[in-house]
């Protein structure tokens, strides 16, 4: 290349570079003049090509303002397929947190409202039950196709009254209620096939919460529409008007009147329904507080209760995950739907290793999460539902501060006007701060570490909640050792907050029972056939005679004429036979009245060392179902080899030669049928749209207290025992009050079949005594009752504690000998959690 | 609205006001801790776009940005001289005077970020281009498959950087990301870059020829640790190409790398950006996963041939209100 050519293009290079350097100065000025100007200025396209910002991206409203505006801003309660004023004339607002402006006024319900909608739900439940199943598939069909021609408006009308963000209402809420809806039809279409053993249960009354409207709507409405029952609903005062909206549609599609009454209205609304005596059922979503509450004022009635209460769930990050995607898991875990979510992960556990870079994505993160507008389509997070929530989130995250937590939130600051709060995280924190045991429910997450895979699940499970985990591991090693680990309804691997309706979704401890979705589900809205066969039987016959009341009788004696030897029965706690704590017997009376024995006379102290006994037990639920098999087939091989001294004991606590020869055939019989049972009781493999393998697992449900009622004293034992042990619980039993000594018996049976010290505990007594502490303590899972109904209230009072399953026999008598009524599957259902595990996969 | 504080320059796509990345020693340790969880991936590459919405003002802003990070490009068999041409000079006016005017953007500097050619033609486009500002970026490492002899691929990037390529996009070979030899792996491109000079390298991994995004994420590694000024998805002739799903691995890699190093890599996803919206998409993921100085052409490019016709059909919508037709913009 010649000099000349150099210097000419050096010349040239030069002017170019002065052209681009008065280019670029040029631009940086348009850009920073661009960027200075304050945000809400108009922007031409010029300034947003220098500062590349996102703009508003508003959601229409005009059709959903146009069908409030088309109902006067004013709803009435739906009721028998009308609108009924409310009896009282009194409206309550409805507001957009957003703005801070009304929406509506919405019917407040009396009690004479509620009557009036239980009233429909019950003339309308004859001709729905005779309707059949495809009958009653087409309508939900029907549900599940409106849902989805409308959906735009129901996505609106949502985000308007909830603040949550659009994209979360249209793209997560509304099409899982579809979802749900069609399911359902599925369900309903081959419930005669599918739930042949069960009926419905009759008028069932829901109340659910303001978190997620519609979507708790279809998940309560549904599964109780599928099996055959009609119901009155009562959405969140916060939040009425999708509820409003679906009401609409149930006339549009001629749902026939009265199989959905939805009113709306308060507390004193939903206290009004869970107390109304033709309600067969309360199906409740809401917080611990109010689950409390219902649990109490339906004790005692026999009504049918699912709970789905408070959470404070974990989320699990252990050091081999991919973490850029865990950051992203976090926004879906707490800074979905603000955090108003009752399974939000909002105890972040991280391994200790990994912290530091966790917390530093997660702060990168949060730099470009935005909030605002619902309605703004490129929004992360929206409003909270009520200045009373706000005010919750923002005296509690306080608290943590207070107690030593610290605050990270991000840079950019929070809209004034409306009700928002920023996404924050509160590090700093130990199981001791009140910030992680409390729900927020708000977008707070707290963040804890943990050192080795045993005390991350020692901390998950350091809550009194129950409801849901988020494990996040590349080693499925781990991540499946961990989640059956975790006390939760749902455990999410490698995701979070996935739901779908072929998946139950549950608690466990003081999140509450039951389950939604998936066959799980359906239980809850059925009662097994044969007590709808056996209405007209009496129920349980009455107590007579208190234990130890009646006459002392002669001493027996001996073919020798020798005195019979002195026999000592026990208690039995931990494998041992252990003498009551209080030192009193007491005298236990054959069928004429003689003595036949007596028993110790256990007292509080002995339930307590039970329970503890029995949590002792954990490798029951631990080793294999084989294993659990075996023992329960060696039970029935050694009560077998008693047979004769059993038959004749019982034969004459119930003055009857032939009754004790069947009692324990019987017995053994059944502990057979457990025996089969303990491998067999497989869990499901549920299909839901995601790519992932969901197990429903049929976990034991830990601690189990039994009552046994005094008839059949051993078939009634056996037949409560052998469905806990088989499914892994381990058991502490109160048997038979009037004819204890099949039980004590039963325990030397016990002796010689390697049942594990602690899997099953008898303590003796007077019920009255020992059932109180039973079913107040605390570390108790679950109590099951078979006893006279004054007993079952309070239990199922007294339950309200630590809010622990309990199954009271309180419907027509029980046949004890019939296998149908009192064997299998039921029994086994009663003795497990149904856990999700969701394991997504793919390379 | 409230979102994350502004805080921007423009930049050509030949200011290089950035140092480039010089590399560093293979180190294996980072490599082999990426994960890459596909499942939980493909949830963020669903909603990422999901989350975020750009109308009005603001889409016909974000198009025009697309414009300015497109290197517009032709690899065909049947390339000649005089598509070539018809190429540079849409990329000089990639948009109709009238056009910009209605958009009140006619001073802004509204080019395509480069051109892309095979080796072969890289005269004709530098020759086409004199004085644009427009770099010329040249394929020229045995593309598609980058599988002639190293000697020969360097000795093509050698030839392409005398034609007067600014920009050289090179093949990795893939068998030494599918097995894992990242020695073989960093050694191949450490010399393409140092053959390049100071023409800027892009590195294209053919992420869909990877296998899994575990591989991809590692292979992103591999080629910054050896001195990438960008990283590149796909060639454009494999089934699977540029997915939002790889440009969250990638994202992903270029930010932890930042984060180790200091140094800015770019990222050029190419294949199958067909419309409008996607390039939307695209922006958004780079605006969420690295921030806004990813949205400039010295960090951020678009390999695409019809991109760009889109893009003036819905700028011309936004303009006009009046839905366009193809035979109201000059073709490339």
């Amino acid at each position: 290349m010649s000099e000349h050519r150099t210097e000419a293009l050096e010349d040239e290079g030069k002017k170019k570079k002065k052209k681009k350097d008065k280019e670029r100065r040029r631009a940086e000025e348009a850009a920073a003049e661009a960027a200075a100007r304050p945000a809400g200025a108009p922007r031409t396209v010029a300034d947003v090509f220098h500062t590349m910002e996102y703009g508003p991206a508003p959601e229409e409203d005009t059709v959903a303002n146009a069908w409030l505006d088309a109902h006067g801003r004013r709803f009435d309660h739906y009721i028998g397929g009308a609108w009924v004023p409310p009896s009282d004339g009194a409206y309550f607002d409805t507001s957009n947190p957003a703005r801070m402006s009304k929406l509506a006024e919405v019917a407040q319900g009396s009690t004479a409202d509620v009557d009036r909608a239980v009233a429909a739900a019950k003339a309308a439940l004859p001709g729905w039950r005779a309707l059949g199943c495809h009958g009653r598939a087409r309508y939900l069909y029907a549900i599940a196709r409106h849902i989805q021609k409308h959906h735009r408006l129901f996505a609106v009308v949502e985000s308007l009254d909830n603040g949550k963000p659009i994209r979360e209402s249209r793209d997560i809420d509304v099409p899982l209620v579809a979802r749900h809806f069609y399911h359902h039809a599925g369900w309903a279409q081959i419930m005669d096939e599918e739930m042949r053993d069960y009926v419905p249960l009759g008028v069932v009354g829901q109340v659910i919460p303001w978190n997620f409207p519609l979507l708790m709507l279809a998940w309560k409405i549904a599964p109780a529409l599928a099996m055959g029952n009609t119901l009155v609903l009562k959405p969140a005062e916060y939040t009425p008007l999708t509820a409003l909206r679906f009401a609409e549609l149930c006339a549009e599609i001629g749902l026939p009147p009265g199989v959905v009454n939805i009113i709306n209205g308060d507390g004193k609304t939903g206290a009004a329904l869970v107390d109304h005596p033709d309600v067969k059922k309360i199906a409740f979503t809401g917080s611990t507080g109010v689950g409390r509450i219902i649990r109490k004022a339906t004790a005692g009635t026999g009504k049918k209760l699912s709970l789905e209460l408070g959470g404070k769930s974990p989320f699990v990050v252990f050091e081999d995950a991919d973490l850029d995607s865990v950051v992203e898991g976090v926004v879906d875990a707490i800074w979905f739907n603000q955090g108003q979510v009752c399974c939000a992960g909002s105890r972040i556990l991280c391994q200790e290793s990994v912290a530091p870079r966790l917390l530093d994505k997660l702060r990168a993160r949060m730099e470009r999460m935005r909030i605002g507008e619902p309605l703004d389509k490129a929004i992360d997070i929206g409003a909270i539902v009520a200045p009373v929530q706000l005010e919750q989130i923002t005296k509690l995250v306080q608290q943590g501060q207070d107690e030593g937590a610290s605050l990270w939130q991000p840079s950019w600051s929070c809209p004034t006007e409306g009700l928002f709060y920023p996404p924050t995280i509160l590090s700093d924190v130990s199981p001791a701060s009140t910030v992680a045991q409390v729900e927020i429910f708000g977008p707070v997450v707290t963040f804890m570490t943990f050192r080795t895979p045993k005390e991350a699940i020692a901390l998950a499970n350091n809550t009194r909640y129950g409801l849901a985990a988020s494990v996040w591991s590349e080693n499925l090693n781990l991540a499946l050792d961990v989640a059956p680990k975790i006390k939760a309804g749902t455990v999410w691997v490698n995701c979070t907050n996935v739901f779908d309706a072929a998946a139950g979704f549950g608690g466990y401890r003081e999140s509450g029972y039951g389950r939604e979705g998936g066959k799980e589900g359906l239980f809850e809205y059925v009662k097994p056939r044969w007590i709808e066969d056996a209405a007209d039987r009496p129920p349980h016959a009455p107590t007579k005679s208190e234990v130890g009341m009646s006459a002392p009788s002669e001493p027996s004696t001996t073919p020798s004429g020798l005195p019979p030897i002195d026999r000592t029965t026990k208690l039995y706690v931990g494998g041992k036979q252990k003498r009551p704590d209080w030192g009193y017997s007491i005298e236990v009376p054959g069928a004429d009245g003689s003595p036949l024995g007596e028993v110790g006379r256990g007292n509080r102290k002995d339930i307590r060392d039970a329970v503890e006994a029995a949590h002792g037990a954990r490798g029951w639920a631990a080793g294999t179902a084989h294993l659990r098999a075996q023992i329960l087939y060696y039970l029935a091989e050694n009560l077998a080899e008693r047979q004769g001294e059993l038959a004749g004991r019982i034969a004459r606590m119930l003055g009857d030669p032939a009754a004790g020869t069947r009692e324990v055939e019987l017995s053994i019989d059944r502990l057979f049928t457990y025996a089969a049972w303990a491998d067999k009781y497989d869990g499901l493999v549920h299909q839901t749209p995601l790519r992932s393998v969901t197990i429903a697992m049929n976990e034991p449900i830990g601690v189990m207290g039994i009552v046994c009622p005094n008839e059949h004293p051993l078939l009634a034992f056996v037949s409560l025992v052998g469905p806990a042990l088989a499914t892994g619980n381990a058991v502490v039993v109160i048997p038979s009050e009037r004819h204890p000594l099949a039980a004590t018996d039963f325990y030397q049976v016990m002796e010689t079949s390697d049942l594990p010290p602690g899997a099953l505990n008898i303590v003796t007594g007077h019920r009255s005594e020992l059932v109180p502490t039973l079913a107040n303590h605390d570390d108790v899972d679950q109590v099951w009752y078979f006893g006279p109904p004054e007993g079952a209230r309070e239990v199922e009072l007294a339950s309200a504690g630590n809010m622990k399953r309990t199954w009271c026999d309180v419907g027509p008598r029980r046949d004890w000998t019939s296998d149908r009524e009192s064997a299998g599957r039921e029994f086994l259902r009663q003795a497990t959690h149904v856990k999700n595990i969701w394991v997504p996969y793919g390379e | 609205m409230i979102g994350s504080a502004i805080e921007r320059t423009l930049v050509g796509p030949m200011d290089h006001t950035l140092p480039r990345n010089p590399g560093m020693p293979l180190a294996l340790d980072h490599v082999e801790a990426v994960q890459a969880n596909t499942s939980a991936i493909e949830r963020r590459a669903a909603t990422v776009f999901a989350r975020r919405s750009v109308k009005k003002q603001w889409q016909a802003a974000w198009l025009l940005k697309a414009i300015t990070l497109i290197d517009l490009t032709t690899l065909a068999g049947d390339d000649t001289e005089s598509n070539v041409l018809r190429l540079c000079a849409k990329a000089r006016r990639p948009v109709r005077a009238d056009l910009l005017a209605a958009l009140g953007v006619a001073d802004l500097p509204i080019h395509t970020g480069a051109v892309c050619v095979y080796h072969s033609h890289v005269k004709t486009a530098v020759r086409a281009l004199e004085g644009s500002g427009i770099p010329v970026a040249a394929v020229s490492t045995g593309f598609p498959a980058g599988l002639t002899p190293l000697p020969q691929r360097i000795e093509e990037i050698r030839a392409s950087v005398g034609d007067g390529a600014q920009e050289i996009d090179i093949v990795v070979t893939r068998s030494h990301v599918l097995r894992h030899d990242w020695q073989a792996l960093y050694d191949e491109i450490a010399a393409c870059r140092e053959t390049c000079g100071d023409a800027h390298m892009k590195t294209i991994l053919a992420t869909g020829e990877l296998g899994t995004l575990r591989n991809v994420g590692r292979a992103s590694w591999v080629a910054m640790m050896a001195g990438s000024d960008f990283i590149k998805t796909s060639t454009g002739k494999e089934s699977i190409n540029a997915t939002l799903e790889f440009g969250l691995v990638m994202t992903r890699a270029i930010r932890a790398y930042e984060e180790l190093t200091g140094f800015k890599v770019g990222f050029k996803p190419a294949g199958g950006i067909r419309t409008a919206k996607d390039s939307l998409a695209w922006l958004v993921l780079m605006k969420e996963e690295l921030g806004d100085r990813w949205l400039e052409p010295d960090l951020f490019r678009f390999g695409a041939s019809t991109l760009l016709a889109d893009i003036e059909r819905q700028l011309e919508f936004f303009s006009t209100g009046r839905y366009s037709a193809h035979h109201h913009h000059p073709m490339a």
